[in-house]
């Protein structure tokens, strides 16, 4: 009965493209805008900040660049971390070459040598498919932090092979080092959560994210009908990369503060991401969210209850999140191949006929 | 048979009235190979503007395989496509649909994954323009665009009567609406040529009927050039204007309908006598 | 000859059996790609399983001892038997055909009709999975594993090949194990080769990898097959777990042997058994070479860890079905 369509009709083709077309869920969005941005930053404190919310906001967004190659392009990518390797030395990089220039220039230019390593790395793509290809990116995945290690220019010579991450501050406020304030760092990723959560779904609605689909559900038809393999593709590769370079970026120098890239970027990030994707939902921006929630969450949760509530040693609690995790990802795979967003658009369905049954 | 350079620019006048145009594409000795296996077999037959051309013959003669080459998918080892009075290069098949040449599929190649709204829209996909810049921000003419092109896909669901299953994904619908909404995605194009490989397979008789009546429809109001792969006789006597019959690969019949039942070669391969 | 050459040579030939390691994984791969078009990225977790369940058995482990701990404050750890090897091995075989068992009626059941990448992405799953299972099982503790087979660098070939080189050269250092490893290898890829060219079940386990409707129709049972294939893929996964565990231990980074079987798959085919023995030679000796003659040299070494992929992506670039596989022709 809140929850309905009924009379809400719509008179422009805009109007019926919009993001949220049922008036209750755009009310929705904006109330929790409202919170995450006036609200939260106020109450927030270091452990929720360091353990949850912005590990989370980070994840978000690689979530969603890969989903944007995986799910909504169909090109499988197990070089996630090597990816965000990139963005994060990109930034560390740009920022110990150019210290007066602002840090959010360098994470997007960052983002955009990520885009550039990704197109040049998703190039087999045009003679590979399926999970060939998800070979082919464990090249660029182990290739990228071998580079990192062995090359010691990335990391300025340092005797560690360590990066770290100077003090930066945006208006003022610190948002990198030691002296960080939580809400600083929290605000950083918020703004660039929403900006990137606002082009991708800008570009998944129209002709580009089409062509992306086409090329996922059935490629050749895809090109007989005059889908462009090469820019599809290349495109693809290159938005995600953009993303997940940011993301890297923004792990290393507004959360980490510190990588190595071993330990920071290996392959179990990449499956890290993936199981974010895929759990949260193939092709859904929502699902971005709820994965990325679900990866972060998990842990905390589990730790709290196994370690913390009932004494269990931290590495039996760390092999049973491998067993939950690892059961959840076959059970949803069963179950529901569309992840978290596909049971939250059925229980949206049932909500709109509620209270009636059908 | 050599109608190829004989009527090259002329067109003809068909029993019933229709005028059709000259020479659109012409096949000229296509030969396609897969290792060992012969295909096609040195097939050459023309295709006029204007005109419903049929192929037809029995399973596996490479009917599909020709609609292949002319989409450009497969690269015959041996022929020359000609397009408008030029010689076709090899290119990828994307580039022959923005050369005006849009199809269906035996088994449905739809995008399964999105609605049938958004299927047509792909079918639009040789007119959008705007860059990826301008997507990105949704800003200027990508959002116009859109809007835009939406309108024109209305126009083809309502041609279909197809609205109501506008936002069902297509997965979820029956086998002879997703024939319709794939006929939509090709006429969304705009095609100078519309390719139907088996346009009618697993239709009832009204089914037909209707399809019958949606391709003469696109022939007559948007004066689109057909080439259809059909099986049903009764369906390729009724609507085609000339027809190409094929064999085990090779060319066995070429001409009007009637012209076509009464030859010898095309009845013992395919049509057989009816026994009173 | 100089010194350096033989060395080179030496180089060339411990490829050839880093080859066969990696073969003996890629194998399993290639027997459940073949029977079930799934790409079983467990494969690697299932050798690390065998060989934990292998050693728990020998060393008469208390199974799931840790958790049992944690939950009922207990300090089990050792039940203080010792089981010889042979009887191990046949008990951890039963193991992995239960574990079989399971996979077919709780996962692959259940997803028969996806597409590849969702089975993919399954095995995944599987993977993580069974990697918390066996750390909760057996415990993550670096274990060593010793079932008799002969170790060490074999004394009769370096001293037999010492007089070629001069007097820089020792002969050539060849491990053992190794030597064991190739000669399993080749058994088993023969032995396999005979059963599915000439044994019924072997006809059925092909028929379905070709087409699971029709091998219905005929009357074959496509789960029965599958807990097969997976039987026999977990007892290859326990010949290479034997394998890699004796040489360097049974620990996490045995699992990771999935990923390095991957490049030998895509050079030698998805579906060939052959082929995943000649891939895994390629790759073998072309890692240890290439890290030979330019990666430690000039680049700094540490190249094995990247390229074999490189090695495999540009082949496929060139050959997408590998050198096995068979050509793939699209049809619309």
């Amino acid at each position: 009965m809140l929850y309905r369509e009924a009379g809400d009709y719509k008179t422009s083709y805009a109007k019926d493209n919009q993001t949220f077309p049922i008036k209750f869920d755009r009310v929705a969005y904006y109330v929790l805008l409202f919170v995450a941005f006036c609200v939260v930053p106020f109450f927030i404190n270091d452990y929720w900040a360091n353990a949850v919310l912005v590990p989370f906001l980070i994840y978000v967004i690689a979530t969603l660049g890969l989903n944007i190659l995986i799910g909504y392009c169909g090109q499988l990518s197990l070089g996630t971390g090597g990816f965000m390797a990139v963005g994060a030395f990109a930034s560390y990089k740009l920022m110990t070459a150019f210290p007066d220039v602002s840090i959010i220039i360098h994470i997007l230019i960052a983002g955009g040598i990520t885009a550039l390593v990704g197109m040049l790395f998703g190039l087999p793509s045009l003679r590979i498919k399926g999970f060939y290809l998800a070979v082919a990116t464990l090249a660029a995945q182990f290739f990228l932090v071998w580079l990192f290690n062995r090359v010691p220019w990335f990391y300025n010579y340092s005797a560690s092979g360590q990066i770290s991450a100077p003090e930066r501050t945006v208006l003022g406020i610190n948002v990198t080092g030691p002296n960080v304030d939580a809400w600083a760092q929290y605000m950083v990723c918020l703004v660039f959560v929403v900006a990137c959560v606002w082009l991708a779904r800008n570009l998944t609605r129209g002709n580009l994210g089409r062509s992306w689909m086409a090329i996922r559900d059935m490629d050749i038809a895809a090109e007989i009908i005059g889908v462009n393999p090469l820019k599809a593709k290349l495109t693809a590769f290159g938005v995600s990369s953009f993303f997940i370079g940011i993301a890297g970026a923004l792990l290393f120098t507004v959360y980490l503060g510190a990588a190595e890239v071993g330990e920071a970027f290996g392959i179990s990030k990449s499956f890290l991401v993936l199981f974010m994707v895929i759990i949260g939902g193939l092709g859904s921006i929502l699902g971005s969210f709820l994965g990325a929630a679900f990866m972060v969450l998990m842990p905390v949760l589990l730790k709290n209850v196994l370690v913390g509530g009932m004494g269990w040693p931290t590495d039996v609690a760390a092999h049973f999140q491998f067993v939950i995790v690892g059961g959840l990802i076959v059970a949803f795979l069963i179950m529901e191949p569309h992840g978290l967003a596909q049971l939250w658009r059925v229980a949206k369905e049932k909500l709109r006929l509620w209270p009636f049954p059908h | 048979m050599n109608e190829m350079t004989d009527n090259s620019t002329v067109g003809y006048m068909t029993d019933d009235g229709r005028q059709i145009g000259g020479t659109m594409m012409e096949m000229k000795n296509i030969t396609l190979r897969f290792g060992g296996v012969v295909a096609i077999e040195d097939i050459s037959f023309d295709i006029h503007e204007g005109e419903i051309r049929a192929i037809i013959g029995p399973n596996g003669a490479g009917k599909s395989s020709m609609l292949n080459v002319i989409s450009g998918f497969y690269h015959p080892q041996e022929g020359e496509v000609w397009f408008h009075g030029t010689k076709r290069p090899t290119t990828r098949p994307y580039k022959v649909a923005q050369q005006g040449i849009a199809r269906t599929f035996q088994n449905i190649a739809l995008f399964k994954g999105m609605s049938t709204l958004d299927n047509i829209m792909t079918g639009r996909m040789t007119k959008m323009k705007s860059s990826m810049l301008s997507q990105a921000i949704w800003w200027g003419k990508a959002a116009s665009e859109e809007a835009e092109h939406r309108e024109k896909v209305e126009e083809i669901i309502d041609f279909l009567e197809i609205q109501a299953i506008r936002k069902t994904p297509v997965g979820r619908l029956p086998y002879g609406m997703q024939k319709r909404v794939e006929l939509g995605r090709a006429l969304a194009a705009e095609p100078k040529l519309l390719l139907l490989d088996e346009p009618m397979a697993g239709m009832n008789v009204e089914e037909k009927e209707d399809m019958s009546r949606f391709i003469l429809d696109v022939n007559d109001e948007f004066g689109t050039t057909i080439a259809l792969i059909e099986h049903d006789m009764g369906v390729v006597m009724d609507i085609s204007d000339r027809v190409v019959v094929m064999d085990y690969g090779k060319k066995i019949g070429d001409g009007t309908p009637a012209e076509v039942l009464a030859n010898q070669d095309v009845i013992d391969a395919y049509l057989g006598v009816s026994h009173d | 000859m100089s010194a350096n050459f033989y060395y080179g040579v030496e180089v060339f030939l411990n490829g050839l059996m880093a080859g066969v390691m990696y073969s003996l994984v890629a194998l399993g791969f290639v027997l459940i790609f073949k029977a079930s078009g799934i790409f079983n990225y467990a494969q690697g977790v299932m050798a690390l399983f065998a060989a934990m369940t292998l050693v728990g058995i020998q060393n008469g482990q208390v199974p799931f001892a840790h958790l049992i701990n944690a939950i009922f404050g207990t300090h089990v750890k050792e039940f203080g038997w010792h089981v010889p090897a042979f009887l191990a091995i046949l008990l951890t075989i039963g193991v992995m055909i239960l574990f079989a068992f399971i996979v077919e009626r709780y996962v692959l059941k259940h997803l028969v009709n996806q597409e590849p990448i969702i089975l993919f992405m399954a095995t995944i799953g599987l993977a993580y999975f069974m990697e918390g299972f066996g750390d909760l099982m057996w415990g993550s503790e670096i274990k060593k594993l010793d079932v008799g087979i002969p170790q060490g660098g074999n004394t009769w070939i370096e001293e037999s090949t010492a007089f070629l080189g001069g007097e820089e050269f020792y002969g050539f250092y060849i491990d053992s194990l190794d030597i064991v490893a190739a000669i399993v290898a080749i058994l088993l890829v023969a032995s396999l080769v005979l059963f599915s060219q000439y044994t019924k079940t072997g006809r059925a386990l092909r028929a379905v990898a070709d087409d699971h409707q029709a091998a219905l129709s005929v009357g074959i049972s496509l789960r029965t097959i599958w807990v097969i294939v997976w039987s026999i893929a977990g007892f290859v996964a326990l010949v290479a777990g034997i394998m890699w565990g004796s040489k360097s231990g049974v620990q996490f980074s045995l699992s990771l042997i999935a990923l390095k079987a991957l490049p030998v798959l895509m050079l030698g085919g998805f579906t060939s058994i052959p082929g995943a023995i000649v891939g895994g030679l390629i790759i073998g000796v072309g890692e240890k070479m290439f890290e030979f003659l330019i990666g430690a040299p000039f680049l700094g070494g540490a190249t094995e860890n990247w390229f074999a992929y490189v090695l495999a992506l540009l082949f496929l670039v060139f050959r997408p079905q590998g050198l096995f596989g068979e050509k793939i022709i699209e049809r619309v």
